[in-house]
């Protein structure tokens, strides 16, 4: 799989696409595919602030919860409403299946975030352990 | 003979390498690498899965399960003194869920005992007990005139489970499966092996198989992909623990560690159907009957959530005012039923079908309601 080169990635898995000021967020497809069947989609409402590096919600699979951690701080603007009916949507096309966006407090953050070749070299040392 | 052993590494079974060549996910669980689910891209994921074993066939290896022999003039006696069920109705090639108890009354390990011989008994025990389970079969024989074996490690033990399994496994063995009830064992020819062991038994709420072939990587390789071949008409695809765990929720089976342990007794478990206190004597008989005296104050109920959210093991139950009442032994979407469901043990006043109640779900109390288990029954043959 590919990783767009349009966008930044976290070593928690998520992707954040930054447009001007804004930012859409979503979690990998490595991911995903580590996550199993996706059920359950749970992220904050707009307006809600997210401080880089902690949680801002949840995602489960048949088997796991895990915490999504925001990759940039900022204040939530729009809310992928179809995730919470069709959590599915991220296992087809988790690159795809944004699940929010914000505007960035301090677009400054994303330099230390990954670019697409870093994070696929880091996944693939992970899947390797 | 097998010693105790300390276990600090992370056992296989003999169809480890089959399942990564395969892409299974892998997990630890009870000090075995055992396959969590398969693939999506052959199929799999752990709702596949357990779709396929509601409505056609799945296969599982189920090897890591442990299993004891008692051989000898006073098996029956043996077997009768340390498990709750009354081994005296089974017939030769019979089968029957019991359990192993400790004198208070509490879980040693849930078991299926199998009469394979006039003198013979198997016990199918769990894999995380194995060692546990063995010392304390044979510290509780000994005054019988019987052998206790362990066998764990002699058998990949496969189970075909699913409406299909019947008709995928007659394909590859030469005995008649269509006279075999469920829970009755027969022996036949299976893919070119002599004298296999074959039982109508199962952890997945349906009707389906499990075999025990022996525990050479080659042969177990084989077999293994010989009942995938066979199984391809009627969709069979490979699962793992994960299918397994929902499908053993949705028929309430309970899990040793979660719904039964070491604290918990059978009335409190709701398995006094499978305890005969007609049977003048059994280990834990007398705590029990003290225990029923006593009265039962917390009981194992299924709930549905009502609310968004998935309850999960080991989440609080709360009542309507938020009071801690309880705790979710095993708690997962379902994914036949189509709903976020939960094994809890709650007071015996809260345990009524209808009964509104709260999971404690990342600090906020979310609706569910008790309602009849199993929450998932097979449909009887026509």
């Amino acid at each position: 799989m590919p990783y767009p080169t349009d966008r930044r990635y976290t070593k928690e898995h998520e992707w954040i696409q930054v447009n001007g000021n804004s930012a859409t967020i979503g979690i990998t497809d490595y991911a995903q595919q580590s996550l199993g069947d996706i059920v359950f989609v749970e992220t904050p409402k707009v307006g809600a602030e997210l401080t880089a590096g902690k949680t801002f919600g949840t995602v489960e699979s048949v088997k796991a919860v895990s915490d999504l951690f925001a990759p940039a701080s900022g204040t939530v603007t729009e809310v992928n409403g179809t995730l919470a009916t069709s959590p599915e949507n991220v296992n087809k096309d988790a690159h795809g299946s944004w699940m929010l966006k914000l505007t960035l407090k301090n677009p400054g953050e994303l330099d230390g975030l990954l670019s697409a070749a870093d994070y696929e070299k880091f996944v693939a040392e992970e899947a390797g352990h | 003979m097998s010693l105790v052993e300390a276990t600090p590494t992370v056992r296989k079974t003999a169809l480890n390498a089959v399942h990564r060549q395969m892409g299974a996910k892998m997990v630890e669980f009870n000090g075995w690498d055992m396959p969590v689910e398969y693939p999506a891209a052959i199929g799999c994921g752990i709702i596949n899965e357990h779709m396929a074993v509601r409505t056609g066939v799945g296969i599982f290896d189920v090897s890591h399960m442990g299993d004891i022999r008692l051989a000898g003039p006073q098996a029956l006696a043996a077997v009768q003194h340390i498990s709750m069920n009354d081994a005296s109705r089974l017939a030769i090639g019979q089968a029957q869920y019991s359990a192993l108890l400790y004198p208070h009354g509490t879980f040693v390990d849930d078991v299926i005992v199998h009469r394979l011989g006039e003198d013979e008994y198997l016990l199918v025990i769990n894999a995380g007990t194995r060692e546990k389970d063995f010392s304390w079969v044979r510290d509780n024989t000994r005054q019988f005139d019987c052998a206790v074996e362990n066998l764990s490690d002699d058998f990949t033990q496969i189970a075909i489970q699913g409406p299909k399994g019947v008709n995928l496994l007659q394909k590859l063995t030469d005995a008649d499966l269509s006279v075999v009830k469920f829970y009755w064992v027969t022996r036949g020819m299976l893919c070119g092996l002599n004298n296999i062991l074959m039982g109508r038994t199962g952890y997945t709420a349906e009707d389906g198989f499990e075999i025990y072939i022996p525990a050479d990587e080659a042969i177990s390789a084989r077999v293994w992909y010989e009942i995938l071949a066979a199984g391809k008409e009627f969709g069979v695809v490979p699962c793992g623990l994960g299918a397994r765990n929902t499908l053993r929720l949705e028929g309430k089976l309970p899990l040793y560690g979660h719904e039964i342990s070491d604290t918990i007794n059978v009335w409190e478990a709701g398995l006094g159907r499978f305890c005969k206190m007609e049977k003048p004597e059994f280990v834990g008989r007398d705590a029990l009957e003290k225990a029923k005296a006593a009265g039962v104050r917390r009981s194992l109920v299924g709930l549905e959530m009502t609310e968004r959210g998935i309850a999960r093991d080991g989440y609080k139950v709360l009542d309507g005012g938020g009071r801690e009442i309880g705790y979710v032994t095993s708690g997962s979407p379902a994914p036949f039923l189509k709903k976020n469901i939960a094994l809890a043990y709650v007071p015996v006043e809260l345990a009524a079908v209808g009964t509104a109640v709260k999971v404690e779900i990342r600090g906020q109390g979310v609706g569910a309601v008790v309602v009849p288990t199993p929450f998932y029954k097979r449909p009887k043959k026509a």
